[in-house]
């Protein structure tokens, strides 16, 4: 039996795509801003060590007002200190490190699992989709929270147990979602001619239909980030989040909120920080949702 | 139609089944540690044993399981560990707390979000429509939590016109959930109004519309008559599936205020470890949940006559 070879996707305009793009991208407010604001973070966060901070723990002089000078005169507290006399303006970067390191793999642990649940159920169907359809539905009848406080309570608050729980909460709908694209994308040709070549299903699941379901997932990743941004600021804001004391953005906020009276910057600053992140995210979900109806 | 709302019931029940089931099996799976909640961490191993015995746990644990759900069934749900009364009797209250504060944030988030909505929709890309679609991004963007943070800030240490909490250690009082309510519709309205521009937006763009237009219509009897009958079906089912969210934000907005409702009851238990606190509110929470959904999709066949499930 003679092989049928498989086409290669040429190099070259799969560049020029990227650059379309990118050029495209450029004409939507939405898309620049909500870029500009995550890679703000992103960068902040990478350069942390190298930047000109004080420790984020070391506690240095309680209380301290926004734009005030130490008592030696070495370092300005930019946003001021806060109950433990530590710099908020460095907790804030720190913060942001982790925040965008544990929502990144989060986030792409609950992809990985929601893709494959998605794949299989889509392309598979059957006794396959039955199963998978029922387990998501399954976890997707608790409210998220519930489940967030349920799992963490029961399993501990360690960085891993919050990966965890972001992939049960999350992976559920990101399957819905590919297995909705996968439903669409099975009936076109290319898929048929794959399967006449003889190709395996891990094949055409992988390597046939998951590129041709990026688009809508791109700008579904975006909002995940934004959630699992905001569920892990909620979570350590209750106390279930990740330890201390390295900094996290909702602690910051639930540890200042009883000095709040005299000393509210140092609730407000992690508050605006995490909504400004979030506000991002949104941004950029919502300029490429746009971008891609424009097509 | 009553073929599908059958088949839905008996799916929700299905859902009830298993998550009552894995709920039970992971908190009671470990019978020792059941006791060791109950009798406190210094219980010797003795006191354990005998209170298992004491209390029906030597059972296999089907049965244990079956009785639970029968007695859950009728009301019954043990005792809380940490208040010391009857589960169902702190439930009820703390549910109609939040019922309460629930009803209040919708009252208050339907009209403005279906307003915002339609008058976003009504002219696709105009400046209305922008800045709509703005501000609704920039309210998601805050946490129930940092929204919170941010008014207490300026209305109560600031400005000083409302209380900080919603303890009500006092009696009722309308005051204290005032912020409370602010939060939870700042949060939520964004995305129904966004889905109802959504959903407007296309239905304007639709051929019977132009008809309409064309004829000679006024602009308000287009819009009033013929268009949001329509555009409202997705909004209707989004504002009901809504209340699953909104059990999420509960919880941290009960938390944030001291609020005796439903969500910081289910918290308390949980950061407790009150076992049968926890199972009761959980199932609740699950229950309306999926109760919902089931509304959801029974009303949106009803609203919309073009859907007919097998």
């Amino acid at each position: 039996m003679a092989t049928i070879p498989r086409p290669t996707p040429s190099r070259s305009r799969r560049r020029r795509s990227l650059l379309a793009l990118l050029a495209a991208a450029r004409e939507s407010p939405l898309v620049v801003g909500g870029a500009a604001i995550v890679l703000f973070w992103v960068a902040v966060a990478v350069l942390a060590p190298w930047l000109p901070l004080p420790d984020p723990n070391q506690p240095l002089e309680p209380f301290r007002p926004p734009l005030s000078v130490s008592a030696d005169g070495s370092t300005t507290f930019w946003l001021g200190t806060d109950h433990k006399g530590r710099d908020i303006l460095s907790r804030l970067i720190w913060g942001a490190r982790r925040v965008l390191i544990w929502a990144t793999l989060a986030t792409a642990s609950a992809y990985g699992v929601g893709i494959v649940m998605g794949l299989a159920a889509g392309y598979l169907g059957r006794i396959w989709d039955e199963a998978l359809s029922f387990l998501a539905n399954i976890l997707l009848s608790f409210p998220v929270m519930v489940l967030y406080i349920v799992i963490i309570t029961r399993i501990g608050a360690s960085p891993l147990n919050i990966v965890l729980a972001v992939t049960f909460a999350s992976a559920p709908g990101i399957m819905r979602i590919v297995r909705g694209l996968v439903l669409d994308l099975k009936t076109r040709d290319y898929v048929a001619a794959a399967e006449v070549r003889g190709e395996s299903p891990w094949w055409i699941m992988f390597v046939e239909l998951l590129p041709n379901a990026r688009g809508p997932l791109v700008v579904d990743a975006c909002l995940r980030m934004g959630y699992t941004t905001i569920a892990l600021a909620t979570l350590g804001f209750l106390g279930l989040g990740l330890p201390p004391p390295d900094p996290d953005w909702g602690a910051m906020v639930a540890e200042t909120l009883p000095m709040g009276a005299f000393a509210g910057h140092a609730m407000i600053f992690p508050a605006l920080a995490i909504s400004s992140l979030v506000l991002g995210f949104n941004m950029l979900a919502d300029g490429l949702r746009e971008m891609s109806l424009k097509e | 139609m009553l073929r599908l709302a059958l088949r839905r019931f008996l799916s929700m029940i299905a859902i009830m089944a298993v998550v009552s089931f894995v709920l039970f099996l992971i908190f009671e799976a470990d019978k020792l540690a059941v006791a060791g909640k109950v009798l406190g961490p210094y219980s010797t191993l003795e006191q354990r044993e005998l209170w298992l015995q004491q209390h029906g746990y030597d059972r296999p644990f089907l049965v244990r399981y079956v009785e639970w759900v029968w007695k859950a069934l009728q009301g019954d749900f043990g005792e809380s560990l940490r208040y010391k009364v009857a589960v169902a009797d702190l439930l009820w209250d703390r549910l109609a707390n939040t019922a309460l504060l629930a009803g209040l944030v919708f009252a208050l988030m339907i009209p403005l979000s279906l307003t915002l909505g339609i008058l976003a929709g009504m002219r696709e890309g105009s400046w209305t429509d922008r800045t709509v679609s703005f501000v609704s991004i920039l309210t998601t963007s805050f946490p129930e939590f940092a929204s919170a943070a941010v008014l207490v800030a300026v209305f109560v240490f600031w400005l000083g016109w409302l209380p900080g909490t919603a303890a009500m250690t006092q009696g009722f009082s309308w005051r204290e959930l005032v912020l409370p309510v602010a939060v939870l519709v700042l949060y939520d309205f964004g995305y129904v109004a966004r889905m109802t521009r959504a959903s407007m937006a296309e239905v304007m763009t639709s051929q019977y519309i132009r008809t309409a237009i064309l004829k000679g219509l006024p602009r308000w009897r287009v819009v009033l008559v013929h268009a949001l009958r329509n555009a409202l079906i997705t909004p209707f089912t989004v504002i009901v599936l809504q209340l699953n969210w909104l059990l999420s934000g509960v919880i941290v907005v009960e938390v944030f205020f001291a609020y005796k409702g439903f969500g910081s009851l289910l918290y308390d238990a949980a950061t407790f470890g009150d076992i049968y606190l926890i199972e009761a509110c959980t199932m609740v929470a699950v229950f309306v949940a999926v109760f919902t959904q089931f509304l959801s999709d029974v009303g949106y066949t009803l609203l919309n006559p073009r859907i007919r499930f097998r």
